[in-house]
């Protein structure tokens, strides 16, 4: 048991719990912005898979993870812009429609990946480590030895954060999400910032889906992303739409997964699929305290979250 | 000011209020389903010829393997049941406005429960007791897995959809621990999954197919719930609540006790179709129980218009396709996930096809 | 100066705009100047609101022209209209309340670049502020401020964004008298300088004392064009309703009450309020030590600026909010934290102030929402279940005795109009005889004619010997039907007067936070 608290150990486990996050964070940050703008999109999970497909299917042919990365961005981005179009231009329900597209993606993905499954990956995204910064005791290895994915998710968490809080694009995505109605009389365009939005934040989950299939576990099989779709879902309400918060919750949900595999791997006498369990239940628990939370301080989610908007509303 | 108060007000500020006028006829509530499985068809077989297959030769050995002779509809009718009970499950629900997607995972404590009454709690009962027992452990076990998101729904305002999803996972990883563990079978070869029921734990089966007793049920259970809807108390709070939760409350039903009896009954439903499953078709708790059988739930009860008559239907065409899909993996060597990209597909379709003609006829 | 010398700031020539079928706007012509406050007045439906989106931007006509300082122009979006120096500040606010004043300011500010920059804006709404007497803090959350605060925000924005045209609907609903009198002057100012002020009004009074001309519509048209100098309440009252009004003639001078009931001031007390106190949404104190009595046949008026405790009162009394301090009690019970069912079950009817969120079913047919309150009840349930041709001729007899208009009733509710809901609701709720009527707002979005059927419902109510705690933001409607008035003001009762007692004067005061005995010397916190 002494051998869990070893310093060499828990370096391990977080050198391994921030790419096991970094998937989670990508479609995490996805569905941020799509909430932030007002749209609610459950089909994280279907985006993923699609993403982790895209993403493998183009490095395959291409010999090239950076072309992957586009295609995983790509794969998303199309399958956001279905929900896109029944939610805000059509006006549907949010949530099928959502988990609509996370059966479709399910399905499309395992039918169009049925050649692609158990194929070797000609190229991944592997470990850089950067220079002097990877030298620095525990930290470096934690932080400064790991792939090009997790240093743009590095890059990219403080921009959302500055981009949704600090500027005039973040201003009126907040507006969009917070009162349509008054972001419209300002002469914005709901319609436009809402697709925007939820297509960016497909594409993001695209990639979260990439972090997988051409990161942590290189290839292909159906239904891969094992649910961490919904995980991201989850998440955004944990981390009470703030990007900052976002990345946090990923990386202990990282955190879980890799302590999972460390433990067995040291033999600790827990079945795996007790263990197995932990990051669901963590979700679960982890919703009903941040409900609570938000509720009794009136922070949280977008006023119009879920809610479409039509300007001459006659209904 | 709360949300909901302020859309309206935001509505009534407009002069001459008018709202949608015209309520989809029936003609078109009825169209809008069948034209939305043609074009998901289309579309499916666009994917399909993209893919590099034949869209006819795919379509034929999914309707062959689903209607092409007395087995092919039997092996539909036996997909059917679990379809229809998880589909009224959520249904009911849905109603409420509760988005309980995690039948799968009721469906799945269900079918454990079962097992448990007929292999372990009362292995030596006659059949009729024996089978009564395990109907009610299989009805409590979804009901237990249903309360969870429900009572913390009702009490800590989590939201169900991702709780009962959850759930799902939970439930699934606790079966495959049994079937590997505990329960395993001594004399199963290594194959992860309980030992065969004793003879009188199994439904009775029609002749020489695979068609048994949970048809019954599932057909019973329809019923049932149509009474509930349409002709009770209960049902009527239930649409209140689902349609205007703020007059439901202001009309003094209590919204929470509502919330978790839903999701209990909804639960008990799923958990109906998972002792059907094992008392009716593996005669045992083995893995991969359900390939997703919870999740089609949703569709069947969107598709059947949350309506218990429609759900019968739906779970009958969505049972083919899923039956049509296995053939297709034997037959032709394709993945059965055809059958989710084309239900994912029909649920596109309909939901824009809803909003479009809704739509149209307000413009005119 | 004459206003006739200044230049056209606006001409709409022929707008047209129909909604599903129904003609909103109907050949509408209409204009207005530079350097002139031009009301535009007409009853609820009447098409203004219309007209003004329409030159916002917010809808586009389906017919007309508009002109602009002269030019014809097309609106696509509002951003176009805003650009041509239209501004209009909308009954409910275009404000994002999560956000600070200055970042109200910012949204939709073109020349921006991409980091926020509030430091300017600040000093520049600060500037504004005094420069047309509009002060209000930047640094603000707009849910902090009061409604008269986030109005001045509204025109700040649109002084700011360089607005030369400015629209106010209703911009006085929601104000004290003392709050209008403040924004009249504003805009008196604002005219002055050179501003056109468009001035959407159904308050006579208030329109005669700050328009320069007025626009009167009705069912769509405009019925009239005149100079305020020129014209008298009783004339723009005629040409606003096509007819004579009753109620514009009671309340100059007629006394409220005719019914023969029991007298109130002996009757029983049938609602009961002592020393309430409850917190609102936010957590703070709504209510604070509040004692009131409604005796059988008696009409309690309950008047005050909107988010004084109307609502929590209200709540209060029905069951849905829980009371911190004090006892409610109904006819001799207590009945303090009370279900609503229970409260219901008592004898109390309740009329929501948002009949479609609150207390209809707007999806449902007319017998769905009938037996809202019947349900649980023989004969329309046996045990368990409903009884179908129980509820089939209770619905058409509340359709027949409460005039509700409706093709069938299966027909859903939202496709009733305003004042056919209303009567709907109101039917369904007065079944079975109530003690206590808790109303609110009941008249609100409704037509003349429904006005004067539910006016007469709830005389007759009081006739019949119901007690009414009637919650109204509309002062006329209280003076016309109150035996008594009380005034709510920051959570608390201010005043209880007798309806002869209560004049509009004295009520504005005492919903301004005067109390009585101060006599507008000192301000109630």
């Amino acid at each position: 048991m002494s051998e869990v608290w070893t310093t060499d150990f828990l370096t391990a486990v977080l050198a391994a719990a921030i790419p096991a996050g970094t998937a989670i964070l990508f479609a995490c940050l996805g569905e941020l912005l799509a909430e932030r703008a007002g749209v609610l999109n459950l089909g994280v999970e279907g985006m993923m898979l699609m993403g982790a497909l895209g993403g493998f299917a183009f490095c395959y042919w291409t010999d090239s993870a950076w072309i992957g990365a586009i295609g995983a961005l790509a794969a998303g981005a199309a399958m956001a812009t279905i929900h896109a179009v029944l939610t805000v231009s059509l006006r549907a329900n949010q949530v099928v429609s959502g988990l609509a597209l996370t059966l479709f993606g399910t399905g499309l993905s395992s039918y169009l990946g049925r050649n692609l499954v158990g194929k070797p990956a000609p190229d991944r995204f592997s470990d850089l480590a950067i220079p002097v910064l990877h030298e620095i005791p525990g930290l470096g290895r934690i932080l400064f030895d790991q792939d090009a994915l997790v240093y743009i998710s590095f890059v990219l968490v403080p921009l959302l954060w500055l981009w949704v809080y600090r500027t005039r694009q973040g201003l009126e995505l907040r507006a969009v999400g917070e009162r349509p109605e008054a972001a419209d009389a300002m002469g914005l365009s709901v319609t436009g910032l809402r697709y925007a939005y939820v297509i960016v934040g497909g594409a993001l989950a695209g990639l979260g889906g990439a972090a997988i299939s051409l990161g942590t576990n290189p290839g292909w099989t159906e239904g891969m992303t094992a649910g961490r779709g919904w995980i991201a879902v989850a998440l955004v309400i944990f981390a009470g739409w703030n990007p900052a918060r976002a990345a946090l919750g990923a990386y202990l949900f990282g955190g879980v997964e890799a302590a999972q595999f460390r433990l067995q791997s040291i033999g600790i006498g827990v079945s795996p699929f007790f263990l197995n369990m932990l990051p669901y239940l963590f979700t679960i628990l982890v919703l009903v305290l941040a409900t609570g939370e938000a509720a009794r301080r009136r922070i949280g989610a977008p006023a119009a979250l879920g809610r479409p908007y039509l300007r001459e509303e006659r209904g | 000011m709360t949300e909901a108060s302020a859309v309206v007000r935001w509505r009534e500020r407009m002069p001459l209020r008018v709202e949608r006028t015209l309520e989809p006829s029936l003609t078109v509530r009825i169209l809008v389903p069948i034209v939305s499985i043609i074009l998901a068809l289309l579309t499916g077989a666009i994917l399909i010829l993209v893919s590099g297959e034949n869209p006819i030769a795919v379509y034929r050995a999914m309707a062959r393997g689903a209607f092409g002779d007395r087995y092919g509809v039997a092996e539909t009718l036996v997909k059917a049941i679990p379809l229809l009970l998880t589909g009224l499950g959520v249904a009911i629900a849905f109603r409420m406005q509760l988005w309980n997607i995690g039948a799968e995972g009721q469906l799945y404590l269900g079918a454990i429960f079962a097992t448990g009454t007929a292999l372990f709690l009362f292995p030596d009962w006659p059949a009729v007791p024996l089978i009564t027992a395990m109907i009610l452990a299989g009805l409590i076990g979804g009901a237990v897995w249903g309360l969870i998101p429900g009572v913390l729904r009702a009490w800590t305002g989590a939201n169900e959809t991702i709780v009962s999803l959850m759930l799902n996972y939970v439930a699934i990883l606790f079966s495959e621990y049994l079937v590997h563990g505990p329960w395993k079978n001594p004399q199963g070869f290594g194959f992860p999954g309980t030992e065969q029921f004793p003879e009188a734990a199994w439904l009775p089966r029609y002749g020489t197919y695979r068609v048994h007793l949970g048809l019954v049920f599932g057909l019973v259970a329809a019923v049932v719930l149509w009474v509930i809807l349409r002709r009770t108390r209960w049902g009527y709070e239930l649409a209140v609540t689902g349609e205007n939760p703020r007059a439901a409350r202001y009309a003094g039903m209590r919204t929470r006790r509502n919330i978790i009896l839903v999701m209990a009954l909804s639960g008990a439903l799923a958990g109906l179709a998972g002792m059907s499953e094992v008392a009716g078709v593996g005669h045992q708790l083995q893995r991969n129980l359900s390939p997703g059988y919870g999740y089609t739930a949703i569709i069947v009860a969107w598709l059947g218009r949350l309506h218990p008559a429609g759900i019968v239907l739906v779970s009958f065409l969505l049972a083919a396709l899923l039956v049509g899909g296995d053939q297709l993996q034997m037959g032709m060597g394709l993945p059965a996930a055809v059958a989710p990209m084309l239900q994912g597909t029909i649920l596109f379709f309909l939901l824009g096809g809803e909003v479009l003609t809704r739509w149209r006829l307000a413009r005119r | 100066m004459t206003q006739a010398e200044q230049p056209l700031a606006v001409e709409l020539r022929g707008i047209t705009k129909r909604f599903a079928g129904v003609v909103a706007n109907d050949d509408v012509t209409f204009e207005a100047r530079f350097g002139e406050v031009h009301a535009l007045v007409g009853e609820n439906g009447a098409g203004k609101s219309t007209l003004m989106s329409i030159l916002a931007g917010l809808y586009r006509p389906d017919a007309g022209t508009i002109r602009v300082a002269g030019e014809v122009v097309t609106f696509r979006s509002p951003r176009d209209s805003i650009a041509r120096g239209i501004g209009m500040v909308y009954q409910h606010f275009m404000l994002v309340e999560p956000f600070t004043v200055a970042e109200n300011m910012l949204l939709g500010k073109e020349g921006q670049g991409t980091w926020l920059e509030t430091a300017a804006i600040e000093r520049e709404i600060d500037e504004l502020g005094r420069r047309y007497g509009l002060a209000v803090d930047p640094r603000a959350r707009i849910w902090q401020l009061s409604v008269g605060e986030q109005q001045r925000v509204e025109i700040l924005r649109l002084l700011e964004r360089g607005a030369r045209i400015l629209i106010l609907d209703e911009p006085t609903a929601v104000l004290t008298p003392q709050e209008s009198a403040g924004l009249i002057r504003t805009l008196r100012e604002l005219a002055a300088d050179g501003f056109s002020i468009i001035f959407i009004s159904h308050k006579l009074d208030e329109v005669l004392a700050v328009a320069d001309r007025v626009t009167v519509m009705r069912r769509g048209r405009v019925v009239a064009s005149v100079e305020a100098a020129a014209t008298t309440k009783h004339d723009l009252a005629r040409l606003m309703v096509g007819r004579e009004l009753a109620s514009f003639v009671e309340h100059e001078g007629e006394a409220p009450r005719e019914g023969t009931g029991p007298s109130p001031t002996t009757s029983a007390p049938v609602l009961e309020l002592s020393g309430v106190g409850a917190m609102g949404d936010r957590g703070v104190p709504a209510l604070t030590d509040v004692n009131l009595q409604v005796r059988e046949g008696e009409i309690l008026g309950i008047a005050g600026v909107a988010g004084n405790g109307q609502r929590e009162l209200e709540q209060v009394v029905t069951g849905l909010r829980p009371v911190t301090t004090g006892t409610v009690r109904i006819a001799g019970r207590d009945v303090t934290n009370c279900s609503p069912a229970e409260i219901s079950a008592a004898g109390v009817a309740h009329i929501p102030e948002d009949r479609l969120a609150d207390g209809l079913i707007p999806s449902m047919d007319l017998t769905g929402n009938a037996i809202l309150r019947e349900y649980r009840r023989p004969p329309i349930a046996r045990g368990p279940f409903l009884i179908s041709q129980a509820i089939a001729s209770f619905a058409d007899r509340l359709l027949r005795d409460y005039d509700v208009k409706a093709p069938n009733r299966h027909v859903k509710v939202r496709t009733l109009s305003g004042g056919n809901q209303q009567k709907l609701l109101i039917g369904r709720e007065l079944t079975g005889s109530p003690r206590l009527i808790v109303a609110v707002h009941p008249t609100r979005g409704v037509d003349v004619g429904a006005t004067e059927t539910i006016h007469a419902i709830l005389r007759a109510q009081r006739a019949r010997g119901a007690a009414t705690l009637l919650i109204s933001e509309d002062l006329d409607e209280i003076l016309a039907l109150s035996d008594r008035v009380a005034v709510l003001f920051g959570g608390r009762i201010v005043g209880d007067l007798p309806a002869a007692a209560a004049t509009p004067d004295r009520l504005g005061l005492l919903m301004a936070g005067v109390t009585t005995q101060e006599a507008g010397a000192a301000v109630h916190d």
